[in-house]
């Protein structure tokens, strides 16, 4: 297990080194930042003494070994645009964009699997087939065409939720959540199920085929031949088999929905990473923008490693740094 | 076999209903096994003998249907009952052995969940007696350190192995009747040689009925007490293990026991029955054999009744063989 981790260790780190020289080449593509922060009435000596202050002046791969050397002792750089910390700038932002995230999840994961094993078992069955039809809609229709629907009905027509923001929050551990306050939890949810609906579709549909596949198999008729009742074969046999390819989905899932609640964060107003990412592109803010993606693919590689270990404790047949004893 | 046996199954028809057609896949089935005796329920693939087990346990699903018949169980018209006095008997007085034992245990439970929760879903029992009845049942099919076993998972034994467990499953009830679905196809001669020879101690042992359900003769010709020939969903001929293997009477037995290889006929071509077992959905009145049987005549466009030529002996043919 150990030696799994420091192997683990080792490769994403290596990750992360290759992934930041791309976001590093890629941001430095999009422009010159230095047009947008100075005044448009400068002149050419003030534009030059800024692009010095930034570090602009300086060769592409000198301006990378600066990040690099920076990036080691934990500095991301400074937002051009607020002139902080820009990992401050996104730890500030994260706890939104994860809260969230997670509730989005929940639903997804309280409804899908369910409704998911419902159309499993009774595929022909007219409930099977709505969750079904349910779940192509949930598909195909686009998350910002769902958010503004959502809006228009829930808070223009019938007025019962807020729109935007994420209302009266409390402070744990130096940490301000939403979902702890009845207001917060009023602003939360819409944008989560805004933000479920896509993942829910995904999960039902993954339920279902996991299910449909699992009861045709012997294990199963074995089980209902020892004379278990249904809740068991069902609950226990058909679903701890079915969930491994489900956990696995789960937690690439949770990265993209944390990664990319951008569309959602921009309808609902909700101050998290996603608005703060679109900002800092249309503002070329740099270190914003490459700090972002680090931290996102930090969770990414985290929630991995989380994955692999649930694995393990879901599948025997799978043993974390393969010391399998027979 | 004197007094009411264990178990009759009466004009047994289970059909599938399927958007092609009626599939009648048991159609019309009778035999009756004795408490501790051992029946060989023999067929090719498709012939409806796994379906007939199935419908015994009430295992049937959609579009699969009993549609007509008596399963007399111990006093008990099984068909009659609902879902959860099915449930009742399934795993506690009729237990079932499944032929893939790679298939049977499922993979992501230990051994003990799987036998504890068989023990559980019958009696009212603590989880320290259960495991005391997995450990002795473990050790009754031959399975050495059953403690260090029970902690296993499925993957960390071999075929041969999670076949006694299944075995052990099926027994760890006190089951009155077993059905085995070719337990040992799927394993090698020795192994099968072994799991044979420990189903038939423990059956004996403890008075416990058997049906066998396989295509192999030879394995019968050593097991059983009677034998049931089926073919095409139908019922063919029955009688005891010395009348069906010597004088067969049907030309499918015949053919049948012809298709074994011998010894005695070292070098000759086999012989094999020729042509295909028909499908079940396009199955028309008459006997289903005819297309592929030596003996047929236009008589046999119609179904022939079943007639008892000698007593304990029954037959469904219009010529049979002298």
């Amino acid at each position: 297990m150990l030696a799994y981790a420091i192997r683990r260790f080792g490769q994403s780190f290596f990750v992360l080194v290759l992934m930041s020289f791309l976001v590093f080449v890629g941001v430095y593509a999009i422009g010159n930042p230095v047009e947008l922060l100075v005044n448009p009435q400068a002149d050419d000596a003030e534009r030059i003494r800024a692009t010095a202050a930034l570090g602009l002046d300086k060769a592409f791969l000198e301006q990378y070994w600066v990040f690099l050397k920076g990036a080691a002792s934990g500095d991301l750089g400074r937002s051009f645009v607020y002139n902080v910390p820009a990992l401050s700038l996104i730890l500030d932002k994260l706890p939104a964009t994860i809260e969230l995230a997670f509730v989005a999840m929940v639903i997804a994961i309280a409804l899908g699997i369910p409704l998911g094993l419902v159309a499993g078992l009774k595929p022909d069955s007219i409930l099977g087939r709505g969750i079904m039809a349910g779940s192509i809609l949930g598909f195909s229709l686009p998350t910002f065409w769902v958010g503004l629907v959502l809006i228009m009905v829930f808070s223009v027509q019938l007025g019962w939720l807020p729109s935007n923001g994420r209302g009266e929050t409390v402070t744990v551990a130096g940490v301000p959540l939403s979902f702890l306050t009845a207001d917060g939890l009023l602003h939360l949810a819409m944008p989560a199920v805004n933000l479920a609906l896509f993942k829910l579709s995904l999960l039902i549909r993954l339920t279902r085929a996991g299910t449909r596949e699992a009861v045709l198999q012997d294990y199963v008729k074995f089980a209902r031949a020892k004379g278990l009742t249904q809740g068991r074969v069902i609950g226990v046999h058909v679903l701890k088999n079915i969930l491994i390819p489900i956990v696995t989905v789960i937690g690439l899932e949770l990265g993209s929905v944390i990664a990319f609640a951008i569309v959602t964060e921009s309808i609902f107003a909700w101050p998290g990473t996603g608005k703060l990412l679109i900002d800092s592109i249309n503002q070329l803010d740099r270190p914003v923008i490459v700090a972002y993606l680090l931290v996102i693919v930090t969770l990414f590689i985290f929630i991995n490693f989380v994955v692999d270990v649930l694995y393990s404790m879901l599948d025997p047949r799978v043993r974390l740094g393969g010391a399998a004893s027979h | 076999m004197s007094g009411d046996p264990l178990l009759r199954v009466e004009g047994l028809r289970m059909h599938f209903f399927t958007k092609a057609g009626v599939v009648k896949a048991v159609d019309d089935v009778s035999f009756s096994v004795g408490r501790g005796e051992i029946l060989g329920l023999v067929g090719e693939s498709g012939s409806g003998k796994s379906m007939t087990g199935y419908s015994i346990l009430g295992l049937i699903d959609p579009p699969g249907r009993i549609v007509d018949g008596r399963i007399d169980f111990d006093g008990i018209d099984l068909t009659r009952l609902d879902a959860a006095a099915w449930r009742a008997i399934r795993g506690n007085r009729i237990a079932m052995i499944f032929q893939d034992p790679m298939m049977t245990l499922n993979p992501v439970l230990r051994i003990d969940t799987q036998i504890i929760e068989a023990v559980q879903a019958h009696a009212d029992v603590s989880r320290e007696s259960a495991i005391a009845r997995a450990r002795e049942a473990l050790v009754r099919v031959g399975i050495a350190s059953p403690d260090e076993r029970l902690r296993a998972y499925p993957h960390q034994f071999s075929g041969g192995m999670r076949q006694r467990v299944a075995i052990a499953i099926a027994l760890v009830n006190g089951p009155d009747l077993i059905i085995a679905d070719e337990p040992t196809t799927a394993l090698d001669v020795t192994i099968q040689g072994q799991i044979l020879f420990e189903m038939q101690k423990v059956c004996r042992e403890s008075g416990t009925a058997l049906i066998w359900i396989t295509h192999d003769l030879s394995v019968i010709a050593g097991l059983a007490d009677e034998v049931c020939v089926m073919y095409a969903g139908r019922f063919v001929e029955s009688g005891t293990v010395a009348d069906i293997l010597d004088r067969p009477l049907h030309p499918y037995s015949r053919g049948l026991i012809d298709s074994v290889p011998s010894r005695n006929e070292r070098g000759r071509p086999l012989r094999q029955i020729p042509g295909m077992t028909p499908s079940l959905l396009s199955l028309g009145p008459g006997c289903p054999f005819r297309e592929r049987c030596t003996s047929a005549s236009p008589r046999c466009v119609e179904s022939p009744d079943v007639t008892e030529p000698s007593p304990g002996r029954r037959l469904r043919c219009f010529h049979p063989s002298a």
